[in-house]
């Protein structure tokens, strides 16, 4: 009879075997190290990552698990994010924006994402649409939509994939008939972030011909008729935003909902992404940071063979190549950000590769770090393992990293 | 009410994250996180909260040490702080409490504030006496441990943390007062406040110009070592042998 508590006594046991659960965002010593994100960067800066730091390690980090266990849309934390001004980084203070470039943004994001990258990538995908408003919206629309949007009053959603059309964006289907001074929207869009559960919705849809220019932007608000939801999908990582897919039948929006011109809408879209690219690098960047920390100190607690795993030069050197592959990777967003900043003519393909390498990197550098902590890296007490789920999608949306290599090769084949 | 000046000191200390290491003698302080002392950033909280009530017109932050300190007085400023002033001090210049309050008499002689608020103690040395000198070189009432603090007139009535529970003093102004933790929750910068304060005036003042003589140091560092390593604890059978236990290893 002995046998029967065996089990649950010997699972108790192992617990207290386990080092404990540490938090991410802290630094282990403290102590300046090659890979400090905040080298190179003005006092103003530093201000602004520290800000989003402490943010991240009291109101993020500790619920982390947790939202991800549970799908909790942390709706709360959120919203004091945006009172610090995190709603509209690179929005014009005019509606409410903070005004900041997008290096500030990338550096504020990378910080953020230290503590929870799911929710981090979701408030990304939010600042990209409200700047999309701001940047393509008349005044009426601005005011309109931007103010609750940069308090996070209300949330936003990025409509573009469709089931037919992920890669292949500009061939959407989802059609606006003009009828008077209205559209009707006919169609679904796939995998959808916050979809369901935001607020504000930024639609491509084909108002035209086929092709890229046959696309216009539209702005919709939850409770319309015809707007529906799908189920919530069961996704790997990316746990704490809802994704849905968004169905239109017959739904009907004010001409004055169209952000730009008729045609002008995958132009729109693409601006958007160059933006959100480097935001979801960035979000790769403070997964890896965190997982790098993580890792060293694993490394220096965890022993076997009578030292601390620390002493082999194997992972000494697979943890140098980390930190060095992190540093390249940032060097690669901010230099993108500046470019996108300036409007320099390459930005939008430095973007593109700023993603491609930041994400494949970063996720590398997570799963390594995964690696490191053996058997513990593989349990949802440790938090390794959370930050290479939740980055592992940033390989593929915003635009796959095959379709990255896509825009970079003909950068160079035709341009 | 007469709206207040009001001045807060902040010091900048190791942050309270980093596992602090001894190294030749003193502690590592090259390459290591700093940041604002916590009780510091309750105080500056609280000054700044009595601005937006209106009870004060003005917050002045203050910081003692050498130039780097200027990172922690634009943190301050990015608070809420009005202007910042760094009593500067020279590189290696030892700054325990006594200079640090005498070099604050200095400043409240310029600046006539009628309050001063400070951290009850910094993290890294722990004293508990920088409020309570310059209270005593002033000769201004002190109320240290504030967990409580209401403006009256020509007045301000502290609640203070004390062994025995709370205490409520009232202290005609002017007067120093030292912030516990249990004070305020003091609020994250934000965006737009970090950028308004790079506007804000931040003066450097050498602390030596400020007509109080900065005493000579008197304490001097004899041994500096990291507590010893934690040792494996041991099993005993019951109270007798923990009590014998006890006795023999001369702890009680």
């Amino acid at each position: 009879m002995a046998l029967r508590g065996a089990p649950r006594v010997a699972a108790r046991l192992l617990l207290q075997l386990l080092p404990p659960r540490r938090c991410p965002a802290a630094g282990r010593r403290g102590i300046a190290s090659c890979i400090d994100p905040s080298a190179g960067l003005t006092e103003e800066q530093k201000e602004f990552q520290k800000v989003a730091l402490d943010f991240a390690t009291k109101e993020m980090a500790p619920h982390m698990a947790e939202w991800d266990e549970k799908e909790i849309f942390p709706v709360e934390t959120m919203r004091k994010a945006a009172q610090l001004g995190f709603g509209g980084i690179y929005v014009k203070p005019d509606v409410g924006g903070s005004g900041l470039s997008r290096l500030d943004t990338s550096i504020i994001f990378e910080a953020l994402s230290t503590g929870c990258t799911s929710t981090t990538a979701y408030m990304s995908i939010h600042n990209m649409c409200v700047w999309m408003i701001d940047t393509f919206g008349n005044e009426e629309q601005r005011r309109k939509f931007c103010p609750s949007l940069c308090s996070m009053e209300k949330f936003a959603s990025y409509c573009l994939t469709e089931p037919g059309s992920g890669s292949d964006a500009a061939s959407l289907l989802t059609s606006a008939q003009r009828k008077g001074d209205t559209y009707v929207l006919n169609g679904s869009k796939a995998f959808i972030s916050g979809g369901g559960d935001t607020d504000v919705y930024v639609v491509m849809c084909r108002t035209g011909g086929p092709g890229p220019k046959g696309i216009s932007c539209l702005v919709l608000e939850k409770g319309t008729p015809g707007l529906s939801f799908g189920k919530k999908e069961r996704k790997v990582g990316w746990n704490s935003q809802p994704t849905r897919a968004v169905i239109f039948e017959d739904c009907v929006v004010p001409v004055g909902n169209r952000l730009g011109a008729e045609g002008q809408g995958f132009s729109i879209a693409m601006k958007g992404l160059n933006g959100g690219r480097i935001n979801i690098a960035s979000c790769s960047l403070g997964a890896a940071h965190a997982s790098v920390l993580l890792a060293q100190e694993h490394l220096t607690v965890r022993k076997q063979f009578g030292e601390p795993l620390a002493n082999n030069q194997y992972l000494q050197f697979r943890l140098a190549e980390m930190a060095t592959r992190l540093v390249a990777a940032r060097l690669m967003v901010r230099n993108a950000a500046r470019a996108l900043q300036e409007g320099r003519e390459d930005a939008a393909v430095l973007c593109s590769m700023a993603k491609l390498f930041a994400t494949d990197e970063c996720f590398a550098i997570c799963n390594q770090a995964l690696q490191m902590h053996g058997g513990y890296g593989y349990l949802k007490d440790y938090a390794v393992q959370q930050f290479m789920r939740d980055i592992r999608v940033h390989q593929i949306l915003e635009g796959t990293n095959e379709v990255m290599r896509m825009i970079v090769a003909r950068n160079l084949l035709q341009g | 009410m007469a709206a207040l000046r009001v001045l807060v000191g902040v010091k900048r200390v190791i942050d309270y994250a980093v596992k602090v290491r001894v190294a030749g003698g003193g502690v590592q302080t090259q390459g290591v996180k700093h940041s604002l002392n916590p009780f510091c950033e309750i105080a500056l909280e609280e000054g700044v909260r009595l601005r937006e009530r209106g009870a004060a017109s003005d917050v002045i932050a203050v910081s003692v040490g050498t130039r780097v300190c200027q990172e922690t007085l634009r943190t301050a400023l990015a608070v809420g702080a009005d202007r910042g002033v760094l009593l500067e001090v020279g590189e290696g210049a030892a700054v325990g409490p006594r200079e640090a309050a005498a070099a604050l008499a200095g400043l409240v002689g310029r600046l006539q504030p009628h309050l001063v608020l400070l951290g009850k103690q910094a993290i890294d040395d722990d004293c508990n006496q920088t409020g309570q000198l310059l209270a005593a070189m002033l000769d201004w009432p002190q109320g240290t441990f504030a967990s409580r603090v209401e403006l009256e007139e020509g007045a301000v009535r502290v609640e203070r943390e004390v062994d025995g529970g709370l205490e409520t003093l009232r202290l005609r102004l002017p007067a120093v007062l030292t912030a516990d933790l249990r004070l305020n929750e003091p609020r994250y910068a934000t965006l737009p406040n970090i950028m308004k304060a790079k506007k804000k005036p931040l003066e450097i003042i050498p602390a030596s110009a400020l007509g109080v003589p900065l005493p000579l140091p008197r304490l001097r560092v004899l041994k500096l070592e990291e507590p010893p390593a934690r040792g494996g604890g041991q099993r005993v059978q019951g109270v007798p042998e923990l009590l014998e236990r006890l006795r023999s290893d001369g702890r009680v």
